[in-house]
Formats: structure tokens, C-alpha cells, sequence
């Protein structure tokens, strides 16, 4: 399940964020008419179909799976927290049914029209996402039900679906998949550039998934930080094993790199900032935090896990926050940046610091939220299939995403090597 | 509300046995034509659901979405004991969906070509194969929510001949709902003919499945007879399906493309309506006797309401857009070698 989840993200983060940039290449296509922003329009939408394609399944077996793995989470999660995925059908719906007309319609339907379908395309990607992490929110912050002598009475799908977490968490998700996508586009059309080959193409593609990615990174520390206090006011657990933070304290030190010893309780070899994890997770460096030691034992999430991932996750956000800046100092200042070979050579190195963010991300907020699926109210272990052999049925599904995967990237790749015969074709 | 989203759950239902099974139907087809015709087949089948095919899969997770938000109880119940079939069947789904963009999307045409069509044309068969097993298996009463080892729980459950005669009946009509569909898309009369041809052979496929269905269901004490044979609705639905049939036999060759079509989406759905009608509300039916109720398992009322209007805010989305989309290229089809 983790596996799918892991992989099911990934893939939904670019069939979320690649149909705006299509839609981009197209509108400039439309205004300007030049043939190159046509031919990047048309080599992403077979990225964006390739895309749609593999999250659509794994999309579809996700929804099965939920029963198949833990389908006593289901019984009782289902009814309240199922309002977000029923909206979801209907978003992924309308989404398959914009990219039948986007991908099919060339020169059938007036040229407007059929950029707006590209448009919707990618609006409505952006809805099932924010709509499935709301459901995953619920589960950090559950609410909608009374939870009564072990029934869930009075449930109020509504309440649930807008719960304290949906927000801040949407957010940080959404743009984390512009800034994800932003560097892994901009990073492999970087890498074609610096080859030499279909140079115009490629710099226009890198362009507009650079501007975006950049963007986005240099506003995700601000969203960041919303989650941060979020999760400290909701989930002080969480909070407490992100930062390894062992002992309430008041002024409490926020925690760099470091390895955690759970038994002695305390981190070895950590930079030390006295104060900022106060002041990050309370706005004030005097406020105290709440450590592990006041979440009794039997409810702590794994420490090591959840605080390796959260530096992992904050070190590629910062790294991908300097390039942004680089970036567009280069748009605005240094001119002649933009035609060095260094910066270029930082985006291909950047490509997969997004991706790897997320799933970092990701892993912060479930192997944080542990030992729960619902956050206080449902234990992990209580709501797993009591089928036996359940392991193998896990060893299946990795070996179809792993093989999926490898698949996608197969195609991903002849798509590229293909750009110099199929879109960029020389003048003749 | 509580029957808002039953009709809902129902039509979903039928629509993806319409649809999707046409869909899988097509790569049934497939699988079933010899050498040389395979390529027109092939371009064929592209120009008819190339635009439409996400879309026909889509009214699956509709369907699976109201269960396990409003029927939380069936939901699980049927993903517990119905595991191993349901995997197979998501594998096909994925093994199917993949192949066939990979087989229009890859930049590269050569030898992987091959594969995708494999694979393309056997997960076509398996996927509804194993829908029918799950349909079957649901209410033949072989779940048994008291079994306490693993092959009455997880194997016995869904594999007996009852299920496995369900599932072949499966194949057989998504085999005749394609080809029946097809007749209409193909460009020049032979090809009109091949699919005729077809049609008729997967409708008598259908027909010798289906005694099969009702042979097992002897041997299993399921008690189909009643339930179709049973009841005025029953009666009435297998009649009128099978009259519209023979006019349907009269019609193949005289090219009323549009008749034939809504004739053989008729008989579909009489077929489901006969097998559904008789132990509505119940849709799972378990071993000794007890039964899942949609009525009695929904889940609470403002779930119902909340899941209810979300489902009409959607349709009200999407199905303009969907027949708009289905009526643009019918209007003007896809050509094979359009640029795309």
C-alpha cells in the first residue's frame, strides 16, 4: 500500500502539473505562432497521455485496494471521510473526458475551445488531488463523527471532508507538485540542451517548466511553515519525532541533521539552533514544545524514520529554494547567466531533488502519524485484512509499480530521443 | 436519498457493461481474429475508442467509490473474501490500460509493438473474465463469513463452477456488445461483414455460456431459475430480450447500424435487470442463507445525502460533456493515421 501510494504520487504530481504547462506552451503557440511552442504542446500532451494513462490505473486499483488491505479501516473511515472521494470520481471524470477531446481534437474543434479542454484538463487534476489529500488529512485530523464507546455516531461527511489539516496540507502538496515537476521537466530538458540537440525546443520547454518549478519553490517555505504550526498545535507526536525532539522544553532548539538514539533518548553529531523550533512551531522563541517523553510510549511514531525524512525534505527544498533564486536573477539581472552552462548544469543535477522531497514528505506525515490511521481514534495494526498471506499479495503489487515504473521511464525515454524526428523536425 | 444513489450504483453498473465491456470486448476481438485482419481490426477498434476509453473505465470507480463510501460493509466484506479475484482482475485493468496508450503513445514502432498487442489482447479477456467470477461469486452464497480455514475463506468463495460459468458469459457478451459496436465504425463492407460475422458468433457463444450458467447454477443450488423465471419482471425482460434478439439476427446484414446497437444494449440490460430484480436489495448473498442488503448496510444518513448530491452535482458535469464528447466523434470519426 505504502508502495502504490509512493508511486501513485508521483505519478499524479505530473498528470496534476503537466497540463498547465502544456496548456502554457499552447496558449503561447496560439498567440504568438510559432511553430516550436506547437511542437513542445504536442510532445508533452504524449507525456501528459502516457501519465494519465499509469495514475488512472494505479488510481483505480488504489480505490480497490484500500478494501483489499485494510478493509477495516474502511468499514468505518468509508462513510465519513468518502465525501472528498466521491467528489474526486467526479473531477478524474471530467478529467478523462477533457483529455479525450484535448488529445483527439487537433483541428476539430475551434483552436479556443480546444486549449480550453487542455486547460481543464489540468484544473481538474488539480481538484482530485487537493480532494484525495483532504481524505488524507482527515485521517491526521479526523473529524465529522463522535467517536462513542468504539461506534462513530452523528457523522457529518462535510465536516469531515473540511477538517482542521485540509487546508494547510493541500496546499503544501499542490505546490509541491508544481515545484517536483517544475525541476524534473526543466532538469531533463536542461540535459538535452547542454547535448546540443533540438536547442530552440528544448529551451522553450525548460523555460516554461523552470519559471514554474522556481516559483513555486521559492513560495513553499511560506506554506511550509503554515504546516509546521498546523502540526504542532494538532499533532504534537508527530511534531516531536520530525524533530527528534525528546524532552519538553521551553525554548526548545531546533534540531539539524543529527542521528537519533531512541534508547538514550538524544540526537548525536546535530547542528543545534536554540530557540527556532519554539518560534517555528509557535511563532515565539520563549513558547514551550512539547517533547516525546509527555506521548506515552506505546503511541510514539518511529523517531528516526520521521526525522530523517523531515531533513531530507527541508534540505532539498532549501537546495531547490537557492537554484529558484539563481533563477531568476539570472531572468531579471544577469542576463548572461542564462547562456552559461553552469546553470544549466545545476538544474540537471536538481532534476530528482523534487520527487525526492515529496516522497520524503509524504513519509514524514504517515510514519509520523504512527502507530494510528486515524490520528488517535484507529491503530494501524486493528485495521489491516485478516486474510493470511497478505505479504504476498503486498511482494505482487511492488513487483507491477516497480516493473510499471520502469516501463513508464522506457517510454519517457524514446519520447526524448525521439523529439529531433517527431516534433522538432528540421526545416526543410 | 438512499435511492438516488442505489439508482446511481445500479446504472454505473450497467453503463460500464456497456461501455467497458464493449471496451473489453474490443480487445476480445482482437484476440479472436486471425493474422492478416488483426491490423484492421486493430485500426478499427483506435478510431472507435481511442477519444473514449478512459472515460467508459471511469463508471468502475464510480461504482466502486458509492460502495465503499455508502455500503462500507459490503465493501469490505466482498475485499476480504473476494481478495485473490479482485487482484487478478486490477492487474488485468492495469496490464490492459497501460498496453493500449503504450501501443498508440510509444515514439518508437517497433518489435515492443508485438508486446503491447499481447498483452493488450489477453488482459482484455482475463479482466472481464474475473468481473464475472466477482459477480458470480457475490451471489452464489459460496462466501462464507464463518469459514475458519484458507481455501473455504479466500478460494472457495470465488472459485466454483457457477462463478466460472458467470465470468466466461462475461466474455461472451463484452465479445458481442464490440462487435456489434463495431459493425457501425468500420470503414469498408468487408470489414462491416467480418464483425457481423463476429456478432453472431459471440452472441451464440452468449447463448451456449449462459445454458452453462444455468447448468452450474443447478449444480451449485444456486436458485437462478427462480430468480429469472420466478417473478413477472423476470419473465417479462427475457422475453422481450430474446424477441428483440431474433429481430436483431433479421436486422445484422441491412446495415441499421444505429438499431442493432440499441438492441443489443437492450438485451444487456434486460440481462442485468432479470439478474438483479429478483434479490434486490440484497447483493451479496452468503453461505447459509444470510445476505448483505443494501438497504440494511447503508451507512448513515447524512452520508447517504452528502454522497447523494455529490453524485448529482457530477452528473450534472459530466454527462453533458461525456455524450458531447462521444457526439463529436461520431459526427466526424477518428482516422487511423490523424494527426494527434
Amino acid at each position: 500500500m505504502a508502495l502504490s501510494l509512493g508511486f501513485h504520487i508521483v505519478f499524479s504530481c505530473i498528470g496534476m502539473v503537466m497540463p498547465f504547462f502544456m496548456a502554457v506552451a499552447h496558449y503561447m503557440w496560439l498567440r504568438t505562432d510559432k511553430a516550436v511552442y506547437k511542437n513542445v504542446t504536442k510532445a508533452w500532451s504524449k507525456g501528459v497521455a502516457i501519465f494519465f494513462a499509469t495514475g488512472a490505473v494505479s488510481g483505480t486499483v488504489l480505490s480497490f485496494e484500500l478494501g483489499l488491505l485494510w478493509p477495516e479501516f474502511m468499514k468505518h473511515a468509508g462513510p465519513i471521510f468518502g465525501m472528498p472521494f466521491s467528489l474526486e470520481g467526479t473531477a478524474f471524470f471530467i478529467e478523462a473526458i477533457a483529455l479525450g477531446f484535448f488529445l483527439y481534437g487537433w483541428d476539430r474543434f475551434n483552436k479556443w475551445f480546444h486549449w480550453f479542454t487542455g486547460v481543464i484538463v489540468g484544473v481538474s487534476g488539480l481538484a482530485s488531488g487537493i480532494l484525495v489529500v483532504a481524505a488524507n488529512a482527515w485521517m491526521n485530523s479526523p473529524a465529522g463523527f463522535n467517536f462513542v464507546d468504539g461506534k462513530y455516531l452523528n457523522i457529518d461527511p462535510i465536516k469531515a471532508m473540511f477538517n482542521d489539516a485540509w487546508f494547510s496540507q493541500a496546499l503544501h502538496m499542490t505546490i509541491a507538485a508544481f515545484v517536483a515537476t517544475g525541476f524534473a521537466v526543466a532538469g531533463i530538458h536542461a540535459l538535452m540542451i547542454l547535448k546540443g540537440k533540438n536547442v530552440l525546443f528544448h529551451t522553450r520547454s525548460f523555460q516554461i517548466a523552470a519559471i514554474f518549478g522556481c516559483a513555486a519553490a521559492l513560495v513553499q517555505p511560506f506554506s511550509g511553515d503554515i504546516s509546521a504550526k498546523d502540526v504542532a498545535k494538532r499533532q504534537p507526536a508527530k511534531l516531536a519525532a520530525m524533530e527528534a525532539h525528546f524532552h519538553t522544553e521551553k525554548s526548545a532548539s531546533l534540531i539539524v541533521g543529527g542521528i537519533p538514539d531512541e534508547e538514550n533518548k538524544r540526537v548525536n553529531y546535530a547542528l543545534k539552533l536554540p530557540g527556532f523550533l519554539s518560534f517555528l512551531a509557535h511563532g515565539d522563541f520563549e513558547s514551550e514544545v512539547k517533547g516525546l517523553d509527555q506521548i506515552p510510549a506505546e503511541n510514539h511514531p518511529p523517531v528516526a524514520i520521521t526525522h530523517y525524512a523531515f531533513q531530507i525534505m527541508v534540505g532539498m527544498g532549501t537546495a531547490m529554494m537557492l537554484i529558484s533564486a539563481l533563477y531568476f536573477m539570472a531572468l531579471w539581472k544577469k542576463k548572461k547567466w542564462l547562456e552559461s552552462e553552469w546553470l544549466l548544469k545545476l538544474f540537471v543535477a536538481a532534476t530528482p531533488l523534487g520527487f525526492i522531497a515529496v516522497e520524503a514528505g509524504w513519509t514524514v506525515t504517515e510514519v509520523g502519524r504512527q502507530p494510528w490511521i486515524i490520528n488517535g481514534i484507529m491503530r494501524t495494526a486493528d485495521a489491516v485484512t485478516p486474510m493470511p498471506g497478505i505479504a504476498y499479495s503486498f511482494y505482487l503489487f511492488t513487483a507491477v509499480y516497480v516493473s510499471l515504473a520502469c516501463v513508464v521511464i522506457f517510454m519517457l525515454y524514446r519520447q526524448i530521443k525521439m523529439v529531433g524526428k517527431l516534433y522538432d523536425k528540421p526545416q526543410l | 436519498m438512499l435511492y438516488v444513489v442505489i439508482t446511481f450504483l445500479w446504472t454505473s453498473i450497467l453503463l460500464y457493461l456497456l461501455l467497458g465491456g464493449a471496451d473489453y470486448g474490443a480487445g476480445i476481438i482482437e484476440l479472436f481474429t486471425s493474422g492478416k485482419n488483426k491490423e484492421v481490426t486493430r485500426k478499427t477498434l483506435y478510431s472507435a475508442i481511442g477519444p473514449i476509453w478512459e472515460a467508459n473505465h471511469m463508471w468502475l470507480i464510480i461504482a466502486i467509490v458509492i460502495l465503499f463510501v455508502g455500503f462500507p460493509v459490503i465493501y469490505s466484506t466482498m475485499s476480504v473474501n473476494l481478495h485473490i479475484p479482485l487482484t487478478i482482475m486490477l492487474l488485468g485493468i492495469i496490464a490492459r490500460g497501460t498496453a493500449f496508450t503504450f501501443r498508440h503513445y510509444d515514439a518508437v514502432v517497433d518489435d515492443m509493438q508485438h508486446i503491447y498487442n499481447t498483452i493488450f489482447a489477453i488482459s482484455s479477456f482475463v479482466t472481464p473474465f474475473f468481473l464475472g467470477i466477482i459477480a458470480g461469486s457475490a451471489v452464489s452464497g459460496h462466501i462464507d463469513p464463518n469459514a475458519d480455514t484458507f481455501l473455504s475463506a479466500y478460494i472457495f468463495s470465488w472459485l466454483h463452477w457457477f462463478a466460472v460459468a458467470v465470468g466466461l458469459f462475461t466474455v461472451s457478451i463484452c465479445g458481442f456488445l464490440a462487435s456489434v459496436y463495431l459493425i457501425g465504425e468500420a470503414d469498408d463492407d468487408q470489414s462491416r461483414l467480418r464483425f457481423a460475422h463476429k456478432a453472431q458468433f459471440f452472441n451464440i457463444a452468449a447463448v451456449i455460456c449462459g445454458i452453462l450458467v444455468f447448468i452450474a447454477a443447478y449444480l451449485e443450488n444456486v436458485p437462478l431459475m427462480e430468480w429469472v423465471f420466478g417473478n413477472w419482471v423476470g419473465r417479462i425482460a427475457i422475453i422481450s430480450a430474446t424477441l428483440s434478439l431474433i429481430w436483431m439476427w433479421y436486422l445484422l446484414y441491412q446495415g441499421k447500424i444505429k438499431l442493432l446497437r440499441v438492441l443489443a444494449g437492450f438485451q444487456v440490460t434486460m440481462i442485468l435487470l432479470t439478474t438483479t430484480y429478483r434479490h434486490f436489495p440484497n447483493i451479496v448473498i452468503l453461505k447459509g442463507g444470510g445476505y448483505l442488503s443494501l438497504m440494511e448496510h447503508a451507512g448513515q444518513e447524512k452520508t447517504m445525502q452528502s454522497l447523494g448530491l455529490a453524485l448529482l452535482i457530477g452528473s450534472v458535469f459530466i454527462l453533458p460533456a461525456l455524450f458531447y464528447l462521444i457526439y463529436s466523434f461520431q459526427k466526424n470519426p477518428l482516422k487511423y493515421n490523424e494527426p494527434h
